[in-house]
């Protein structure tokens, strides 16, 4: 008899997700994703100026901030026909990259980690083995013994208070946790460290954009931060980028490998089977032949035949989230209303859409972008991916798995944070030229349609306006999180992370921290994938796709 | 004298030095407007044996206000989490999810004397359908929590005043905490506020066992006092008629004054130009870019379009 397992809320996440799994055999045999927040950015929208457009959308996630922004804006300049100056695309490639550099951190450590890592066990360590333990794997700072036995009395203390706080009722002590408490040690010293590191990450985004979260110096045409470009300003996001760069390549690559190493099994579990790349960080005005991430679908895990993508054949279902019809729609013609008709697993679940690619469900994220580039043969992707390969020892099968999706976002950082020092010399360059244009004005037309594609930490992320009498006549956005944690289509096919929960082993169904490691391994960010037409005209899909 | 020995006791026993600490309070002090004779009492306050335990609810929100905090400095996110407050319900940064998690929920609650700290607006159409959590609608939980807080504070403009999901046509009929449920709040708007506002909030309770002065607005007066445009480096320019007429002009490269870009620095009370953001890094208009009014009520609508000058 198979056990129903509800999970609400789902912590340690963007926003609110409900997940439902039946339990067979101590393995989950069903799983349904769920999430409870609507807001309805895209009607609100509507009638607007379109340069605005883009201060809005950043709202639609102070995690992934300025992600919305930036979509917003390209899919604006792509309306107008305004190509931004060089400067401006660096600036906003160097945003970018801050923003998966500090994303990807604060997941591993602040909403992956405890699922792996057993802090109240660290208090058994003994910090000279830690100290040993962490000279072997990485040459980074802060690893003797006193720093290691000053975090464990840290810890002590807190435990002494009686007071838990964030910590109290976790899921301390549950089999599956397989780390000796000298890596448990480590882990909660670096998760204390990456709180603090992550403050100078996420300040890059200030020297460039004013403040983060939700940066302000993005417009339509170009960039505004005309007083920031000096030696000053470089010279500090520089040094910030450094340290975040050190951090990356000397404590979270390290670390993801110590942990993974206790962890192999979960290279077999969590797995899903087509992926989807839009591609990220244009190299030049050409899209998408400059993207340093190239574009590119897989299906039934062929990575040596990564396809091209054809936006076109994207539709959105409906058939099991809360809006009337049935039936899977082309979005140039879709007529859904929504419609809130009560939980039901069986019938209709939840407020995000089923976004399908050919009809079939597409994982997007760190992974997909590490296949994609893979099978296109990115030359530092594949060293790095057979390198972690190899050090596991573990198959290339591997990837397609919780453990797989958790080193490619590690994988990812460090390509992502290499490329940013090259792309902040290429702005000195220019600047030494004298070249300081970051804004292209450009004519509001009367009407018009843009799409902006991107690649953001969380997935493929698609912007389109379609602007009528200066105004937004039509605003939709199709985000990462809706792929990957929408419900199922119209086919009864699972989403990827429904897909991926079947299999999971649940040793204890009241503390299910198995079903939260492949939950977490996807990053769901809820508030960013729900979406809606409006529900009085239905205009919101009258796009033509592009 | 014995009172210090216990401070610095506590202190050494929480790693952190003295010197950093001292420093810390002679920021929060100035930022509420105390005078330094008031730095002792801020480290006082900040290592009291028992942590004041607070309850952060989210609700129609993205999560934005949290990574704010996340941010703070003055202290350090660590240290307010394990030193200063006992943050004992969160649902970004908790360990527990599902059972556990409302577990922690009831226990906070149960034991009382506790703050409520809430981020995000509350959809109120279609009786509350719009937001729920663990089976219940946002309505329904804030309903019982709020008015068992000792105080309740509403981080960010959503929860302040509605903020994004409020914006018209307001599609869920989201409201403030305050109109969804009827308590007062203290309001500590932005979109996202500076972490410094909600810190120096705290501290003013942990210090005074009270809220600061706020305005009819329900804004602690010593963060939202004064409007941007008076506090503004650039307001020379605008005296002397120096304004930037696009983001490419050569005005626009001097740093001259935005508001015929749009600037809402004017009709906007806030701190950005003088406590600025991340670090003392930057702020809006500094970098180039016209304020929007983001801690006014209805800012959505009401100062836009953003690029359309006063």
């Amino acid at each position: 008899m198979a056990n129903r397992v509800v999970i609400d809320p789902i912590t340690r996440i963007e926003g609110h997700l409900r997940i439902e799994v039946e339990v067979a055999n101590g393995k989950v045999s069903n799983a349904w994703s769920s999430s409870t927040l609507f807001r309805g950015l895209e009607i609100m929208l509507k009638n607007r100026d379109p340069r605005d457009a883009w201060l809005f959308t950043q709202r639609a996630c102070g995690v992934c901030t300025y992600v919305h922004g930036l979509a917003s804006v390209r899919c604006v300049d792509n309306a107008v026909g305004v190509q931004v100056p060089d400067n401006a695309r660096l600036i906003r490639n160097l945003l970018m990259g801050a923003q998966f550099l500090h994303d990807h951190i604060v997941h591993f450590y602040h909403l992956h980690a405890l699922d792996w890592v057993d802090i109240v066990s660290a208090l058994q360590a003994d910090p000279k083995k830690t100290a040993d333990l962490a000279n072997q794997v990485s040459p980074a700072g802060k690893s003797g013994v006193n720093d290691f036995k000053a975090v464990q009395t840290k810890l002590q203390n807190f435990v002494n208070s009686g007071q838990l706080g964030i910590f109290a009722n976790g899921y301390w002590g549950h089999p599956a946790y397989k780390l000796p408490p000298e890596v448990n040690l480590l882990a909660a010293a670096h998760y204390l460290e990456a709180l603090r590191l992550q403050v100078h990450t996420a300040r890059m985004h200030a020297v460039f954009g004013a403040k983060n979260p939700h940066i302000q110096s993005l417009v339509v045409g170009g960039v505004t931060c005309a007083t920031d470009l000096n030696a000053d300003r470089v010279s500090e996001f520089l040094f910030l980028l450094k340290q975040t760069k050190d951090f990356v390549d000397n404590v979270y690559l390290p670390d993801v490998l110590a942990v993974a190493g206790f962890y192999k099994d979960w290279g077999g579990i969590g797995g899903t089977t087509n992926f989807l790349a839009y591609g990220e960080f244009p190299q030049s005005e050409k899209e998408p032949e400059s993207l340093m991430f190239p574009r590119g679908a897989i299906f039934k895990r062929g990575i040596a035949d990564v396809q091209p993508v054809d936006v076109a054949l994207i539709e959105e279902h409906v058939k099991h989230s809360w809006y009337e019809g049935d039936k899977a729609l082309n979005p140039a013609h879709g007529e859904t209303r929504p419609q809130y008709s009560g939980l039901d697993v069986k019938k209709r679940y939840s407020w995000m859409k089923a976004p399908r690619y050919k009809g079939e469900p597409m994982e997007v994220g760190p992974l997909a972008r590490v296949l994609v580039a893979y099978g296109k043969g990115h030359e530092q992707t594949r060293q790095l991916v057979d390198g972690t390969l190899k050090q596991l020892g573990v198959p290339v099968e591997a990837l397609f798995s919780t453990l797989g999706r958790t080193a490619a976002r590690a994988i990812e950082t460090k390509i992502i944070g290499d490329a940013m020092e090259g792309w902040t010399m290429q702005l000195v360059e220019n600047l030494k030229k004298g070249d300081t244009k970051i804004y292209q004005d450009y004519e509001m037309p009367e009407t018009g349609v843009g799409a902006g594609l991107n690649d953001v930490p969380r997935g493929a992320l698609g912007h389109w306006i379609e602007i009528k009498g200066k105004k937004i006549g039509n605003y939709q956005l199709v985000v990462p999180s809706t792929w990957n944690l929408g419900p199922r289509c119209a086919a009864d096919k699972p989403g990827p992370v429904e897909e991926a929960l079947i299999g999971t082993p649940v040793a204890d169904p009241k503390r299910p921290v198995e079903i939260l490691r492949t939950v977490h391994s996807f990053d769901p960010c809820i508030a960013c994938g729900v979406h809606v037409i409006d529900p009085q005209t239905n205009e919101v899909y009258k796009f033509k796709v592009v | 004298m014995e009172h210090e020995k216990n401070l610095n006791k506590r202190l050494e026993q929480r790693g952190v030095s003295r010197r950093d600490f001292l420093k810390y309070c002679t920021l929060v002090s100035a930022t509420m407007g105390l005078g330094s004779s008031f730095v002792p009492k801020i480290a006082e306050a900040l290592t009291s044996p028992q942590r004041p335990p607070v309850v952060w609810l989210s609700f129609a929100e993205c999560t934005g206000c949290t990574e704010a905090v996340l941010r703070t400095t003055y202290p350090w996110i660590d240290t307010l989490l394990l030193d200063t407050l006992s943050l004992d319900y969160h649902e970004a940064i908790m360990a527990p999810s599902g059972e556990a998690a409302e577990k922690s929920l009831h226990d906070a609650v149960k034991k009382g004397n506790f703050i409520c700290v809430v981020d995000g607006s509350i959809p109120t159409a279609d009786k509350g359908i719009y937001g729920m959590i663990g089976g219940r609608t946002f309505l329904d939980i804030a309903k019982e929590v709020c008015p068992k807080a000792l105080a309740t504070i509403a981080i960010g403009t959503c929860s302040s005043y509605g903020g994004v999901p409020a914006a018209a046509p307001n599609p869920t009929g989201a409201k403030s905490i305050k109109d969804a449920i009827g308590v007062a709040t203290l309001n500590i708007p932005g979109c996202p506020p500076n972490p410094v506002n909600f810190v120096g909030t705290v501290v003013n309770y942990l210090l005074f066992g009270k809220l600061p002065e706020v305005d009819d607005k329900g804004r602690p007066l010593f963060a939202y006092g004064k409007t941007v445009h008076d506090q503004c480096p650039r307001r020379s320019h605008f005296e002397m008629g120096e304004f930037a007429p696009s983001f490419e002009s050569e005005e626009a490269k001097k740093g001259y004054c935005l508001f015929e870009l749009g600037c809402k620095g004017p009709e906007t009370f806030n701190n950005c130009p003088t406590a600025k953001f991340n670090e003392g890094t930057s702020w809006p208009v500094q970098a180039g870019h016209p304020c929007i009014g983001c801690s006014e009520p209805g800012f959505w609508d009401n100062m836009s379009p953003f690029y359309k000058s006063l």
